[in-house]
């Protein structure tokens, strides 16, 4: 390893003007999460629908397209005050580069968010009709559109689903085109994406659905600790094997070894994946969902930081 | 034809015309450099040994900055130079994440993406890069590397046996069109010195807040 003959070349650099090292930073983190949250939302509601319909169909009709229009406007939001030149947005559809995993996304992301959007005026006219008499009256002119009705709704959550696979997985193509960046390796990142998707859209779930039955909650727990253990799994394997694949790898490792980002590394993986799991663990061995709230917010909160860490330490690496 | 750069790193003495000349001609604003020299220094005093490496966009011919821009605001020119159109760039910093060498810099002015172009509008108007032109002891080599007659296949070409053309990162599969001869890991590796406070010639070197990230 070349870095090995620096003690005995003693080399150091004496004068250099490099870039400035962290270009991506927390927009881009809140970024990722917010779309794990919008895009998650959508694939554990679906399941949701299919298994346990009778029960919480209706409130999960509501909220899914909601709370996953709130996050894909959050994500959206930042990633263009990210741009240095966020009026020129437009580019990406007027001239757009298709072997950039930037444009394909953008597409992606941008279509999904319509298509939400429609399913959130549907849900948003059921309750208008429900309680006509208490919206205000400009509400009442969606109540009018009968076309947003239920039919449609359910077709375009199927194109939803589909959609949501690509437009939450489409980042870690970008992390993979990013090749200055050692340690990100797009297989790897596509299922940490998918993993994190499921993560937050169960935890979002037992957050809001307090009053569902034991066994609605059983099924997300079990989805966000099973989600919680691959994640858990798979950046243990970056942490004690990744070092092998080369020099730059083990590097950036060693900011979160003994580095700089050490504390926040290990405080994303307790709060996001190791608490998180043990309280599923409590929670289904007593038959007690109680537990299962603070798993919910704990998993949100860690994978900010988690996603964070992993953003943040290639970037500190010299290139020049 | 397929423009490339060798520098012989054996007659580079870090004097930094190149630098100078590239900031002037193509007005490069102040914290920003398309081309720089790094001085990274050797041995233990007093056997020590200053060692200078011009850094600049080596036009790679699988270039990831241009594979990773949403807008193809960096593109090919017919000539192989890895071309940038600041109206079209919307400032996502892709680039600056895909580019191996950190050949490229937010430009504080037009907030848009920048970085050496081998003066495309110089060679446009069959002149050398400004670089080239302002280096005392010639080295810095520019032409054709399609041609087998140019000084650069040339030089390659006789330099080929001592091992001595290399070219940065080519685990990076990126296919640099820029070239050195006579440089080590210490002057193409980055990890190969250390970088350490206090030992720069010129300390506290501050960047404007926007050039890179938030
Ligand atoms: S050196 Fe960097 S900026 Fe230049 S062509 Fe290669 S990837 Fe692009
Ligand atoms: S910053 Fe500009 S040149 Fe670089 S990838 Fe983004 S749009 Fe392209």
């Amino acid at each position: 390893m070349v870095e090995h003959t620096v003690a005995a070349t003693n080399a150091i650099v004496t004068l250099d003007v490099p870039i400035p090292q962290v270009i991506w930073g927390w927009m881009i983190t809140l970024n990722m999460w917010a779309k794990s949250i919008g895009t998650g939302v959508v694939l554990v509601g679906a399941y949701l629908l299919a298994r346990h319909g009778r029960e919480v169909g209706e409130s999960v009709k509501i909220w899914m397209p909601i709370i996953s229009f709130i996050f894909l406007n959050i994500f959206l939001l930042f990633t263009l005050l990210d741009l240095h030149q966020p009026l020129r947005m437009w580019h990406i559809f007027v001239y757009p580069h298709w072997s950039s995993a930037i444009t394909v996304g953008a597409w992606m992301a941008t279509l999904f968010t319509a298509i939400i959007f429609v399913m959130m005026l549907i849900a948003l006219r059921k309750f208008v009709l429900a309680h006509e008499d208490r919206v205000p009256r400009f509400c009442r002119k969606l109540a009018q559109m009968e076309f947003l009705n239920d039919e449609l709704y359910d077709k375009l959550l199927k194109v939803a689903v589909v959609l949501a696979l690509p437009v939450t997985m489409y980042t870690a193509t970008i992390m993979g085109e990013a090749t200055a960046r050692e340690l990100w390796q797009t297989p790897t990142e596509l299922v940490q994406m998918l993993l994190a998707a499921i993560l937050t859209g169960s935890a979002v779930y037992l957050i809001i659905g307090q009053k569902w039955s034991y066994e609605v909650k059983r099924d997300l727990a079990i989805m966000l600790g099973v989600s919680a253990f691959l994640s858990f799994v798979i950046y243990m394997g970056e942490y004690y094997f990744g070092h092998m694949k080369a020099e730059e790898v083990a590097a950036i490792l060693s900011y979160v070894k003994e580095g700089p980002y050490a504390a926040m590394f290990w405080a994303g993986q307790w709060i996001a994946f190791i608490i998180p799991m043990a309280l599923v663990y409590f929670s289904l061995r007593s038959r007690s969902a109680s537990l299962l709230f603070l798993a919910g917010v704990l998993a949100i909160v860690g994978l900010y930081i988690t996603k964070h860490v992993w953003l943040i330490i290639p970037q500190l690496l010299p290139l020049s | 034809m397929k423009l490339g750069f060798l520098v012989d790193l054996n007659l580079c003495m870090g004097c930094k015309g190149c630098e100078v000349a590239c900031k002037v001609e193509n007005q490069v604003p102040l914290y920003s450099w398309r081309l720089r020299v790094k001085y990274v220094d050797v041995g233990v005093y007093p056997e020590t040994k200053r060692t200078y490496t011009p850094l600049r966009c080596n036009h790679c011919e699988d270039a990831p900055c241009e594979r990773i821009c949403p807008v193809s605001a960096l593109h090919y020119l017919e000539n192989g130079i890895v071309n940038i159109d600041k109206e079209r760039c919307i400032g996502c910093a892709g680039c600056m994440m895909a580019c191996p060498y950190g050949a490229i810099y937010m430009d504080p002015v037009t907030n848009t993406a920048d970085k050496c172009t081998y003066c495309a509008h110089r060679v446009a108007s069959s002149m050398m890069p400004a670089c080239v032109v302002a280096c005392p002891v010639e080295a810095n080599i520019f032409g054709d590397l399609d041609d087998p007659t140019s000084h650069i296949s040339q030089y390659i070409m006789r330099h080929q046996k001592d091992g001595g053309v290399r070219v940065r990162k080519p685990e990076k599969n990126t296919h640099p069109k820029h070239f050195y001869v006579g440089g080590g890991e210490v002057h193409l590796n980055p990890l190969a010195s250390k970088r350490e406070e206090g030992y720069n010639l010129f300390n506290k070197i501050t960047h404007l807040d926007h050039i890179g990230g938030h």
